[in-house]
């Protein structure tokens, strides 16, 4: 605090503003091991630990259940089935009741939670955990969505996005290609797994700390678990190990079976599964298939589409429904389409349920508006960057998306543009070109693609923020607000707009964990949206503070309003400076309120899912990448030489977090397009449960040339926080580059006249087997 | 069970342990939480410690074996209150988002610095391969590791 130190009146800049390269806040903490995760907390005495039992068959009726061994192994203190629920054994985020913490009577994929042991040890529970006798009768399962029949089950209602007549214009067009490709799903692999930490307190009371980016959500589910109201429940997380979206409903379980437990017994518990369990038990990012259908002509202008989206659900909707959704609102990306129709499949399958994962639906969107530019440009001969920039969107005509909204904010034309500039495209593509006539093995390939991304939840009522304000008679404050910190940065941003607001050192802010009990009915952090809704709903209580503040120097000092000011660490009222801290202790004495409860919603956005229209998104994130890989076509193998990124994040709140997320997303997004394979086995259990078998990228697997540049000259044209830029989760997409060089050095050993369908994740085999066909055809 | 003397950052850490305890486990269980568990399958690194000042996973290890050897943990990097110079360099270039795999990398880091110490960018990237980090995309870590190597080359610290 700055109240012992010397004041400066003439200070210049507070530190810590808006727009100030302000580390991440607990950075000091993380560097000396002293940061608190959930695992790390103090065990209050007679702590308890639970474990998950999990079903053994991907889809079956339990016939009987034997848990006798279980309840007498050395430490048991209970065991749990869905009988010992004592509300609702349910955990359905989307209400459809198809989501049980324990199964009941039948087991609908391989991993589902049967039963629960709770322990004086972790070892000793998850001992007992494996005496457990459970038969069951197999039911068919449906595991790959390639077998699911023309009436196969969905867990949700599907969507349609439709404009213009896309049969006639198919139809009419001069060239027309259809296919399908496959895109793989990915596991979040959050570095901190799954934990929950469940305290009970007297009546229905319990507090739970949570690994979860929905705090408000695992409050409400572990209410209704409980059959408690809401106000028994405080759900508190300080911060996650990472996120991804592998903790907005995913965290729900644990939380429950947690709270449960302690209430059942009295005594805290916690439960922490090992990452076997976390990975087999908990959903992931949605594989999918699409077929297309596309109609152009001779210049390579698109002239309409015809999408399905085919996703694997798992066994209930869990976000399904809006992450097929917002497949669909990204099957355009950047590109005008005259007609389109692009319809959704939310599969059922006997399979773990998946769930949101940075992105959330709008990547495997994308890839289908990039496959079929690719088939457009190698069915012309054709470079895949003159298709794309033929196709864009306009800025006064051909600019409304398959949902009938506008792009009035379009920067991807000048994203391309400067990216290709930077980059050295065009001289570089001449180079590979000579570059693989003369080598017969290695192929290189390049490949420039650009992004945009719709920010905004498509749940229009989830756009809305709270935030707690509390300022302190020495001039200190308190900051909280609905959004979850996993390592994003949110916390620091936000606490950075707070600062700037009252001119006051980013010291003086303190952050607090996030917790129901203080900002209530929050929406997850997720889509993006972190700081734009936090960010302006604690620019508003502070407003709301300083206006307050204002009022009183008014009247305290008989100046008009116009002559205050908020100055670095003081308060010019009138002729004089009065130091921040002071004012405030005079506020206090004179009786004013010195906390406040900041609101936000997102303005002018609305949607109507029925008739496929409206304007979901409040403003589009842009942004390009320029990838050039080398490929071994005798192994598939490949190296990624470099890439090049220019991403667009409005006026940057913070440019080094904002670098951050662009540098991470990307790899992740390339570790999903390349190396990151999920398999399951026909019956249904999933072989690629740990890092050992799942690749992961390694800090060895990157470009070799890695350069990113945020776009300065960038300004959100809509009034969020500052004109800044949600930055979250459109990086990821840029590793589409990566995929789309690769195609392109396969492309080369058939002279770039035959589209590569190159399937995700392309791995070396991938690349292999498309190298063969094309020489095979080719 | 057994009883378990290790020397811990200089402190003797004495305690009982099981013979199936790990490592991480005891360090755990004795209030050194700066060592994460991050895969339970020796794949991660957010486990990594330094015993006699080699490095390794504290989950592939039984404490038991560590009887009467000398580990260093994330707590003891820092000397006498000071950030050590690689800690200050994963904190002023950024190396760390959520933070969980941010000890294990500063341990990597330390060892790499010690054999080598002045690695090169494929060095630090190839010395990295049994650590995780799923939310920087590595660029920083690297930079902050480069940073770190030129100020402790320098005595510049
Ligand atoms: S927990 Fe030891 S390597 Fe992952
Ligand atoms: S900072 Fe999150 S895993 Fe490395």
């Amino acid at each position: 605090m700055t109240r012992h130190e010397p004041l400066d009146l003439k200070k210049a800049e507070i530190s810590g503003g808006v727009a100030t390269d302000r580390r991440h806040d607990s950075a000091h903490k993380h560097v000396t091991g002293e940061a608190v995760y959930i695992d790390d907390m103090a065990e209050p005495a007679g702590t308890l630990h639970a474990y998950l039992g999990l079903s053994t068959v991907a889809h079956g009726i339990i016939k009987s259940m034997d848990l006798g061994a279980v309840a007498a192994a050395p430490g048991v203190v209970a065991v749990l089935t869905h009988e010992d629920v004592p509300g609702t054994n349910d955990i359905s985020p989307a209400g459809l009741d198809d989501e049980p913490i324990f199964a009941p009577d039948k087991v609908q994929f391989l991993g589902q939670p049967v039963f629960a042991v709770v322990a004086e040890t972790r070892e000793q529970a998850r001992r007992a955990c494996s005496l457990a006798r459970i038969e069951y009768e197999d039911l068919p399962a449906l595991i790959d969505i390639a077998e699911a029949g023309e009436d196969a089950r969905l867990v949700t209602k599907p969507l349609t996005l439709q404009r213009g007549s896309v049969g006639p214009a198919l139809q009419a067009a001069p060239r027309r290609i259809s296919g399908r490709m496959r895109v793989g799903g990915q596991d979040h692999f959050y570095l901190e797994g799954q934990i929950a930490f469940a305290m009970p307190g007297e009546d229905q009371d319990v507090t739970v700390h949570s690994s979860t980016q929905h705090p408000s959500e695992v409050q409400h589910m572990v209410a209704h678990a409980l059959g408690a109201p809401s106000h028994a429940v405080t759900v508190e997380v300080r911060r996650m190990g990472g996120g991804f979206g592998g903790k907005e409903t995913q965290a729900n379980l644990f939380a429950a079976v947690a709270a449960i437990a302690a209430k059942k017994t009295g005594r805290p518990v916690k439960i922490r599964p090992d990452r076997d369990d976390d990975m087999t038990a908990t959903g992931k990012r949605h594989d999918f298939l699409i077929d297309y259908d596309v109609g152009f002509d001779e210049e390579g202008r698109i002239l309409g589409v015809d999408f399905t989206y085919s996703a694997r659900c798992g066994f209930s909707a869990d976000l399904s429904g809006p992450v097929t959704d917002r497949a669909l609102f990204h099957c355009d990306n950047t590109y005008y389409y005259p007609s389109v129709r692009a319809i959704s499949r939310p599969l059922y399958t006997n399979t773990v349920s998946n769930t949101a994962f940075r992105g959330f639906g709008g990547p495997q969107g994308m890839l289908g508006a990039e496959r079929i530019i690719d088939e457009v440009a190698f069915a012309l001969g054709r470079d895949p960057l003159e298709i794309r920039k033929r196709n864009l969107y306009g800025e006064t005509d051909r600019n409304v998306t398959p949902y009938h909204q506008t792009v009035e904010d379009s920067e991807a034309a000048r994203v391309i543009e400067e990216l290709e500039i930077s980059a050295g495209y065009a001289d570089r593509r001449r180079e590979i070109a000579e570059f693989n006539e003369r080598s017969p093995i290695v192929k290189r390939g390049i490949a420039l693609t650009p992004v945009k991304f719709g920010i905004s939840f498509t749940a229009t009522h989830f756009n809305q923020a709270g935030a707690l304000v509390h300022v302190y008679t020495d001039g200190s404050i308190h900051l909280n607000h609905g959004g979850t910190e996993m390592g994003q940065g949110l916390y620091v941003k936000v606490a950075q707009i707070v600062a700037e607001e009252f001119q006051v050192d980013i010291e003086q802010v303190k952050i607090t964990a996030t917790t129901t009990g203080k900002v209530p009915n929050t929406s997850a952090t997720a889509a993006s949206s972190g700081s734009d809704l936090n960010g302006m709903a604690a620019q508003n209580a502070a407003r709301q503070i300083k206006d307050r503040l204002i009022d009183f120097a008014t009247g305290q000092y008989e100046v008009p309003k116009e002559q205050i000011e908020f100055l670095p660490g003081r308060v010019r009222v009138g002729n004089q400076e009065i130091p921040f801290a002071e004012l405030v202790r005079q506020a206090y004495m004179a009786r004013i309120q010195l906390s406040a409860a900041g609101f936000y919603k997102t303005p002018k956005i609305h949607w109507n899912r029925d008739k496929g229209k409206g304007r979901p998104f409040y403003y589009f994130a842009y942004g390009a990448a320029c990838s050039e890989v080398s490929v071994d076509t005798l192994t598939g193998e490949y190296v990624v030489e470099r890439t090049d990124i220019l991403h667009e994040t409005g006026r940057s709140l913070n440019r080094a977090i904002d670098i951050g997320q662009i540098e991470g997303g990307f790899i992740q997004g390339m570790g999903w397009l390349t190396t990151e394979e999920l398999v399951w086995d026909d019956k249904g259990r999933l072989r690629t449960h740990a890092p050992s078998t799942y690749k992961i990228p390694l800090a060895s697997d990157r470009p070799k040339i890695f350069n990113v540049e945020l776009a300065d000259w960038g300004e959100n044209r809509e009034k969020t926080v500052h004109r800044s830029k949600a930055v979250g989760e459109p990086p990821f997409m840029l590793a589409m580059s990566v995929l789309h060089a690769l195609s392109d050095a396969v492309a080369s050993v058939a002279g770039h006249k035959i589209c590569p369908r190159l399937d995700a994740p392309a791995t070396p085999e991938r690349v292999l087997m498309a190298v063969e066909r094309l020489r095979a055809e080719g | 069970m057994d009883f378990v003397s290790i020397s811990v950052n200089g402190t003797e850490l004495a305690g009982p342990a099981e013979p199936r305890n790990l490592l991480v486990e005891f360090l755990r269980a004795n209030g050194l939480t700066g060592t994460h568990v991050g895969c339970d399958t020796s794949q991660c690194g957010a486990c990594n410690v330094l015993v006699d000042g080699k490095l390794i996973k504290s989950c592939t290890a039984f404490a038991v074996e560590l009887q009467g050897r000398s580990v260093t943990t994330i707590e003891g990097v820092a000397v006498g209150g000071a950030l050590h110079p690689i800690q200050r360099a994963f904190h002023d270039y950024h190396g760390l988002q959520c933070g969980f795999c941010t000890p294990g990398m500063i341990i990597a880091a330390l060892a790499l610095l010690q054999e080598n110490t002045k690695p090169t960018e494929d060095e630090i990237r190839a010395f990295l391969a049994g650590s995780i980090c799923r939310c920087t995309g590595y660029q920083n870590i690297v930079t902050a590791i480069q940073a770190a190597a030129e100020q402790m080359e320098s005595g510049n610290v």
